[in-house]
């Protein structure tokens, strides 16, 4: 079933198209193009704002450095949940490369995955899980809200005297 | 000892809650047995071939008297009546039920206790030097850094679907006890020239079916480093670490197949970017937790005298002093070994009973401390000298007594075909087997030092790669054979064993390994030359020579 966008505590309406390896390019729509396309219409000149990337686990996304300050969302690939690369490539983005817009997680995520996600800089959720679907409807939160790595996330605050303890500043989901 | 605050209570009190609920949405069908498999391993639940298994974490195998009971009353009312200690310092119970272990796992969080990160592919529970903070030629107790590293790790939030597991390992003194060589992350504590602390930083160690000693990869790591560097050196394995073949996942073989120096460059150039920031270590910081590790206060009237009457006048306590009593930096005091490897039982295993005379001993003899070694025994890190006559009789009465810390009979075996699922062989009746053949304590005091080690399957858990004499189970046309390596270590000067020739039946292994025993007996230059001196100076020849006659 097609995933549903879930961002920022609901789910919300998405006309963000993803694109496949070998699909033409539509005149018009907003595009999430995989990385090497997306590099090579770059590269031709088109950059376009209607245009995303999808990051892949096993690709680099220092490659995207140039081209971030024109982007609003890059997408991370799960082709599997317990492939654990994506986590690196979205702090990456945001710690690394400075990148502001949305970092969204698509394909096999699932509900006990999403804390992490959130806490290395997601901020968008293409779900197509259903348990998880009905999980996040319900506002279902499974997160240990007490963090022990210090992170780049805005909406963390020290969590008492500890140097290096974090909690959430508002008990919100996402 | 570290003590929890209120933040590390509802820490583990809301990791309970939350696996609570991931157990309710697996019975309720909302969590497959693939997606359920990750979570619960995070939490210390394995499959085991009859049952599920918990695994409890005992943070660099310290812990005290109170936990202790937890842990004999959580073996009496969940599971038989008795427990596993591990080669992790962990300590695993073989016959709880699913629906129990929310609560198990209560039970622990009120005791300072938890299962977090004792098995899946994540940074596994940090492990140390078992006479830490006691030993006599430790520089720095290691312990400060492995609980800093442990809070890091836990539930790290990029770190938790890694390749493969990751282990860290910690030592504060130069002769390494903590086998930091085989660990994909392992540290040795050194004073600069300045007396700064840092750590000579090896990665990519570790057994399985392809051993590997680690790569030393830094000399002097300033400990203000710690997790920056850490962080850099998972990170690197996060992205570039094997995931098409669960057998080439460990950083050890990212190592070998990158290349020391590339993957080296790899590493200081993440840690170039990451140092500087929220990951530095503040002295402050560092220093407060140390203060939860201070020495107990010795008792400094205390001497060697009475102890040593004791012993001229009783050989069994002598023979104890011998093996199971170490050198403690306070006058007058020592580090025990309880042997956990009484002739003919499963190395590890204890009893609740047994576990609360530990608990008892530590508390009116130990300052409250107890240890777990990597060799499955317990410590009793401080104890008077003057008591030790004291706790031996009461060890003695327990079935505790055995003055066989590493001699032949202390031998390291992993479950094996009597619990494990992916067993090729049985290996704890292997050791009992060993065990009584050799159980004659003056003719195993003759032998001397020798570490035996037993994996049941290629996956090594038993350390075989690394024991003097390791012995490795596999099946062979629906039968179990024991190959035997010799000249394996685990200590500063580590080395991977080598394979002797063709194996034997189980029926057979136990005559082999005594032909092997004997050979060295007869070989050694003189008593004071072990056997891993007299292997590596003789070479394999004379062994071969006697196993299997001349070609
Ligand atoms: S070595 Fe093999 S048999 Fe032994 S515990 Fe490990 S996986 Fe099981």
């Amino acid at each position: 079933m097609a995933a549903r966008l879930y961002r920022a505590g609901g789910f919300v309406a998405d006309d963000w198209l993803l694109l496949g390896d070998e699909d033409a390019v539509p005149e018009t729509g907003r595009l999430i193009l995989p990385l090497a396309r997306f590099l090579e219409l770059a590269g031709a000149g088109r950059s376009e704002p209607r245009f995303a990337v999808l990051v892949k686990a096993h690709e680099d996304p220092q490659l995207l450095a140039p081209h971030l300050a024109g982007l609003t969302l890059v997408a991370v690939a799960f082709e599997k949940f317990s492939d654990g690369r994506g986590y690196s490539t979205a702090r990456l983005l945001r710690q690394r490369l400075g990148f502001t817009g949305e970092v969204r997680a698509v394909g096999d995520v699932l509900l006990d995955q999403i804390p992490l996600m959130r806490r290395v800089g997601f901020d968008g959720f293409a779900v197509s899980n259903e348990p998880t679907i009905r999980a996040l409807e319900a506002g279902h939160d499974v997160d240990v809200p007490l963090y022990l790595q210090p992170s780049e996330r805005s909406d963390e605050v020290p969590a008492g005297a500890r140097y290096w303890a974090r909690r959430p500043s508002g008990a919100q989901l996402s | 000892m570290y003590r929890y605050d209120e933040f590390d209570a509802h820490f583990v009190s809301a990791r309970v809650e939350q696996f609570r609920d991931q157990v309710r949405r697996r019975l309720a069908g909302d969590l497959t047995e693939d997606q359920f498999k990750p979570l619960r391993l995070m939490n210390g639940v394995y499959l085991q071939l009859h049952a599920y298994m918990l695994r409890i974490a005992i943070p660099y195998g310290t812990l005290d008297a109170r936990q202790m009971r937890r842990l004999a009353h959580i073996a009496r009312t969940y599971d038989r009546g008795y427990g596993h200690f591990t080669t992790r310092q962990n300590i695993q119970f073989n016959w709880p039920r699913l629906k129990d272990i929310p609560d198990i796992l209560e039970q622990l969080a009120e005791v300072e206790m938890h299962a977090i990160q004792t098995s899946g592919n994540c940074i596994r529970n940090v492990t140390a030097d078992h006479f830490s903070g006691a030993a006599a030629d430790e520089i720095v107790d290691p312990r400060p850094y492995a609980e800093i590293l442990r809070q890091w790790s836990s539930l790290h939030p990029e770190f938790s679907f890694l390749p493969r597991k990751f282990k860290i390992a910690v030592t504060g003194a130069p002769h390494d006890r903590a086998a930091v060589q085989v660990h994909d992350i392992g540290l040795q504590a050194v004073r600069g020239a300045d007396g700064n602390i840092g750590f000579t930083v090896f990665v990519g160690g570790g057994l399985g079916r392809t051993p590997m000693v680690g790569r030393k990869v830094r000399d002097f790591l300033p400990e203000e480093d710690l997790l920056a560097y850490s962080e850099a050196i998972l990170r690197v394995y996060n992205r570039y670490g094997r995931r098409d073949n669960k057998y080439k996942a460990r950083i050890k073989i990212l190592v070998h197949e990158t290349g020391l120096e590339t993957l080296k460059a790899d590493i200081e150039r993440e840690f170039e970017e990451i140092r500087g920031g929220v990951l530095d270590l503040p002295q402050a910081e560092i220093d407060r937790i140390v203060g939860y590790f201070a020495p107990p206060e010795l008792d400094a009237g205390a001497d060697d005298e009475a102890f040593e009457r004791a012993v001229a006048a009783d050989p069994a306590l002598a023979a104890f002093a011998e093996c199971n009593v170490h050198a403690h930096h306070g006058a007058g005091h020592a580090s025990i070994t309880i042997s956990l490897k009484p002739v003919g039982k499963a190395p590890g295993d204890a009893t609740a009973e047994q576990m609360e005379v530990v608990a008892d001993l530590a508390e009116r003899y130990g300052h409250n401390e107890i240890r777990v070694s990597h060799e499955q025994n317990l410590v009793l890190p401080h104890v008077r000298k003057s008591d030790i006559p004291a706790v031996f009789a009461v060890l003695v009465g327990a079935g505790l007594g055995d003055a066989n810390a590493g001699l032949v009979t202390d031998i390291i075996a992993c479950p094996g075909m009597d619990y494990c699922a992916l067993a090729t062989a049985r290996s704890i009746p292997v050791a009992q087997r060993i065990s009584e053949r050799f159980a004659s304590l003056q003719r195993q005091r003759d032998i001397g030092d020798l570490k035996i080690k037993i994996s049941g399957c290629i996956n090594a858990c038993g350390h075989h790669h690394v024991g003097h004499i390791g012995i490795l189970g596999v099946e062979k046309k629906g039968e179990e054979y024991y190959q035997i390596t010799l000249g394996g270590s685990a200590d500063e000067n580590t080395s991977v064993g080598e394979i002797i020739g063709r194996g034997f039946s189980y029926d057979e292994i136990v005559d082999a390994i005594e032909k092997v025993v004997d050979t060295y007996v007869d070989l050694r230059s003189d008593p004071a030359e072990d056997f891993l001196a007299a292997y590596r100076r003789v070479g394999d020849a004379p062994f071969k020579e006697a196993l299997y006659g001349s070609a």
